[in-house]
């Protein structure tokens, strides 16, 4: 089975304090350490086994740019086959709707079965998945925490429901899926991993090898534009007890069978 | 001595069995040799390992461990007993050798043990014979009666070894009969036929026995001659051929095990012997995923493991129930080694070590991470079996596989990119230096490029950055100032030691960690390291061992040097119904032999009551673990600490004094989870010494 995964560079939320900058309409850059969106690491690696269970090659791709890199090579070092940047200067600023253009034009260059999405970027919408299912046609399902595939042209998937249920879903291939955290536990990927990997050639598309007109894409055709960015108010804070150990325990519970945690 | 006439006579009785004792001694040599040849493929197939160098320094260890049995008293009962039985075998060696060479060449004496030497060795022996037998019983009537715990075996680990332990004794115990009972016949039929007489030792077991048999007729005492010599033979050469595949093969292995084993315990095991840092990306595997991994001397451990269980008795792991027990880390090691290259037919090539039962592995993931490293069954093993090195290269295998415990990925993805496994900001690193009211007091320097400054305090990720042990770090910063120390820190420059990262087998992360502490200390002009982090000290000290930096020191030795000299004063305790214990650091104590110094500072200090924990000092229980295993979820029944804490309380102890950062979360933890919170507190050692400090001498300086 060819898979495609699309990933995507993102600040990492637990190593950063996330600042507003000073002009207010982006976060502060400066210090920031980036890593691999965490829901397309699962996507990665849920990828690696169904190719270690069928067979066939995992390629990841990435909208963005040179800095981007690292998030192939720790990809490609978890073993991923290929790994491919998608940069142009023309698509900066793209929406959702821009980079799944993008994306459907890449996707057209190749052939691939089944092509994965972290279930949203961290600093995004949950948008691009569904949004290229639609341009190319497939079947989407979205938040998915196991797959299974039936007979090569077929999968069955299971999707996460509110209240943490699942739903059971016959998928045909090809298609698109957005894969939720905690389908698998992805492997550990080490500076060693990625040394290894160092030298493999990561090949670059550019609008005009993808055939995406200028104007479909990047700043331009951008319909939906950030304007501000600010960090909520506090509301009110937590309850905090001052009974007994034993008074305290007992709030506790009875607070969380009031909200339906306990039956 | 033996007359010339009886002594034909006797000989004469072995006369007729001499052809099938000679095809028994060569069967059982050729047996033997054949057996050991197999037992050394696979260590031929291992990775190299050096272990040929300081042959003196060796020789020593060898006479101190081997001969001298220097770890056996540990354990009192069964120490006193190996120790019994070791000098009995050593000194029954000869006999046995002369024994077997009588049934062939019926005069044969070994050189020098003629006349009145022979007597005074015959007798010797008499008594050795006695006593291995008597330790016999004994071992097996503790075996079935007594039964010590640390024997048992849980039923995860397979079927029990007993009836293979009494098997072994009871075979051991008949050569010891059959040697006496050809002892006894001699001398009762020398005594029948009156002549001058061997004389045996009173009250041994060849004497009891001949004083049984004396009545018997001559004929009878030659059948009774022959049998226990058929006996005595037979038994010898079976032992011989069965200790290769169990546990007594370490009679003949532990000589060489002693002599090669490691000799800087401190210093970890390199990926791979002989290939340096720089070659090591061409290293197409890291650590030890299938046997032949391992090296020869860590297959030789498996071979020599006695099974004694004193390593797993004094595992903090095992005492929780983790899954680990250094024990089972050998005895599945060796099992897996006899299956997979058997005495008779081809070896089996390695599956993975590690993994799932049904796939044919012998250790689980958890296992491998459940290891603290706290060294507590290396300083155990009689034999000097090497642990942390294989758990290391076990779980370096698992790193370079990619199966490492989700908790650890983070905290590892920040060390990578942050320097710290919490993510934290480097700019943040001296903040605990920055609190206000401790700047107006004690003045920390950040460390620029040679600024003067003479000592570097070396705080790392823990002390740094987490709120209760910045506590830590501002009473070492006030004590380095009280004594005058020209001291500053690296601040953001500082990256984690890495201590963990290595042990944890991420040794290229480590080496990145390493190189960039090294590069910022070597700028920074410092001509000595003080931390008091007993990880960091260790990390520093033995871990950048090659990168010649300053000398390092713990501050509990800067403490107790300057309370020597005078330059720290205590006042005297103020709460009288204080009793304090100090907790032994891993780290500071067993790894670095680090134990009086914080002891001697606290009893410096006026009026402070001490007791000792029943487990101290190199028998110290580790606390849990500190670096990344502060993220790892262990499986396990209990916490360390919260058992830690137990034994404080059962010494009469009220304050547990400590000297690490990482005891410290682990001890507070568990003082919380054991409901003993205001019956029983913590406090680092360099907390209680700035609050008990005297401020005056400060002027005078």
């Amino acid at each position: 089975m060819e898979i495609l995964v699309c990933v995507r560079r993102v600040p990492d939320t637990s190593e950063n304090e996330i600042e507003l900058n000073s002009a207010g309409n982006d976060i502060e850059r400066d210090e920031l350490v980036y890593s691999i969106n965490e829901a397309d690491n699962y996507a990665v690696e849920e990828a690696l086994q169904i190719v270690a269970r069928v067979g066939g090659n995992v390629t990841v791709a990435t909208v963005g740019s040179e800095d981007d890199e690292e998030v192939l090579r720790r990809e490609m070092a978890m073993g991923a086959n290929h790994g491919v940047m998608i940069s142009d200067e023309g698509f900066n600023g793209s929406d959702g709707h821009g980079i799944a253009t993008i994306l459907k034009a890449f996707v057209e260059k190749g052939s691939y079965d089944l092509i994965l999405t972290g279930v949203q970027a961290e600093d995004g919408a949950a948008q691009v998945g569904g949004m290229l299912a639609a341009m190319l046609d497939y079947p989407f399902a979205s938040l998915v925490n196991s797959i299974e595939v039936l007979d090569g042209k077929k999968l069955k998937v299971s999707r996460e429901i509110e209240g943490g249920n699942k739903e059971m879903n016959e998928i045909d291939l090809p298609c698109v899926l957005s894969i939720q955290t905690g389908i698998n536990e992805p492997r550990y990927v080490g500076m060693r991993g990625i040394r290894q990997v160092a030298s493999v050639p990561i090949p670059t598309f550019g609008a005009a090898e993808l055939g995406v007109p200028a104007n479909a894409v990047g700043e331009v055709a951008a319909k939906v534009k950030r304007v501000d960015y600010f960090i909520p108010t506090l509301g009110k804070g937590a309850e905090i007890l001052h009974g007994t150990r034993e008074e305290n325990i007992d709030k506790v519970l009875e607070l969380v069978a009031a909200k339906g945690g306990l039956k | 001595m033996v007359d010339p006439q009886s002594a034909a006579q006797l000989a004469s009785w072995l006369v007729p069995g001499r052809v099938l004792f000679l095809l028994i001694h060569l069967l059982g040599v050729v047996c033997f040799s054949y057996i050991v040849a197999k037992r050394l493929v696979p260590l031929i197939r291992g990775e190299r390992d050096f272990r040929f160098d300081r042959p003196w320094v060796r020789l020593g260890r060898v006479l101190k461990f081997w001969l001298g049995q220097w770890k056996q008293p540990r354990y009192r009962v069964a120490g006193a007993l190996h120790i019994f039985i070791f000098v009995g075998f050593a000194v029954l060696a000869l006999r046995a050798f002369t024994t077997l060479l009588v049934g062939v060449s019926e005069n044969f004496v070994i050189p020098g043990l003629s006349g009145r030497a022979g007597s005074i060795y015959d007798i010797v022996t008499d008594y050795a014979a006695t006593i291995v037998f008597l330790c016999m019983v004994i071992a097996v009537f503790r075996r079935l009666v007594f039964k010590p715990a640390r024997y048992a075996v849980p039923a995860r680990y397979g079927k029990g070894h007993t009836a293979d332990a009494i098997f072994l004794l009871g075979l051991i115990a008949l050569l010891m009969v059959a040697d006496s009972l050809f002892a006894a016949t001699k001398a009762a039929s020398q005594a029948q036929a009156g002549q001058t007489r061997e004389v045996l030792a009173a009250l041994s077991l060849p004497w009891m026995l001949q004083k049984a048999i004396a009545s018997m007729s001559l004929p009878t005492l030659g059948g009774l001659y022959f049998g226990a010599y058929l006996v005595h033979e037979l038994t010898f050469y079976f032992l011989l051929c069965y200790r290769p595949f169990g546990i007594q093969f370490h009679v003949e292995t532990s000589l060489f095990n002693i002599y090669f084993a490691k000799l800087d315990r401190e210093i970890l095991k390199p990926v791979r012997w002989g290939v340096s840092d720089e070659h090591l990306d061409q290293v197409k595997s890291f650590g030890v995923k299938t046997f032949e991994d391992f090296t020869w001397k860590h297959m030789l451990d498996f071979y020599s493991c006695a099974d004694c269980g004193r390593c797993s008795d004094n595992c903090p792991a095992n005492a929780v129930g983790r899954p680990l027990s250094p024990r089972f880390l050998s005895v599945k090691a060796r099992d897996y080694a006899f299956q997979h290259y058997p005495v008779f037919g081809r070896a089996k090539n390695g599956t993975a070590l590690v993994g799932s039962k049904e796939s044919g592995s012998i250790y689980s993931e958890d296992e491998i991470w459940s290891c603290t490293t706290c060294g507590a069954c290396e300083k155990e093993c009689p034999l000097l079996v090497e642990y942390i090195d294989k758990i290391v290269d076990l779980r370096r295998g698992l790193v370079d596989e990619g199966k490492v415990p989700q908790s650890l990925q983070k905290p590892l993805k920040a060390l990578e990119s942050r320097g710290n496994p919490y993510g934290k900001m480097e700019k943040k690193k001296a903040d605990w230096a920055n609190a206000k009211e401790f700047q107006q007091t004690c003045d920390v320097k950040t460390l620029g490029q040679s600024n003067g400054v003479e000592t570097l305090y070396f705080v790392d990720s823990i002390t740094s950055y987490d709120d209760r042990m910045q506590a830590i770090a501002r009473a070492t910063a006030k004590i380095l100032n009280h004594v005058g120390e020209n001291f500053g820190i690296l601040g953001a420059a500082e990256r984690d030691s890495g201590h963990e990262v290595r042990r944890f087998g991420e040794e290229t992360l480590f080496m990145a960690l390493r190189d960039h502490n090294v590069d910022a200390i070597r700028a920074s002009g410092v001509v000595r390291i003080v931390t008091a982090d007993p990880h960091a000290y260790n990390a520093l000290k033995h871990d950048y061992d090659d990168q010649k930096l300053p000398p390092v020191e713990h501050i509990s030795q800067v403490i107790a040097r300057e309370v020597k000299s005078g330059k720290i004063k205590f006042n005297p305790v103020e709460n009288e119904s204080s009793v304090y214990t100090y907790h032994d650091p891993c780290y500071l104590g067993r790894h670095n032999q680090i134990y009086d110094d914080p002891r001697d500072v606290l009893d410096a200090i006026p009026g402070l009551k001490r007791v000792e924990m029943s487990q101290s000092r190199d028998r110290s229980f580790c606390c849990g673990g500190g670096g990344l295993m502060l993220f790892y979820e262990p499986k396990e029944d209990q916490r360390m600490g919260v058992k830690r804490v137990q034994m404080a309380a059962e010494a009469g102890a009220n304050v547990i004094v400590t000297a690490c950062p990482f005891c410290m979360t682990n001890i507070e933890d568990a003082i919380k989870v054991a409901g003993m919170e205001g019956k029983i507190t913590a406090i680092d050692l360099a907390e209680l010494v700035d609050q008990q400090i005297v401020r005056e001498s400060l002027k005078v300086a």
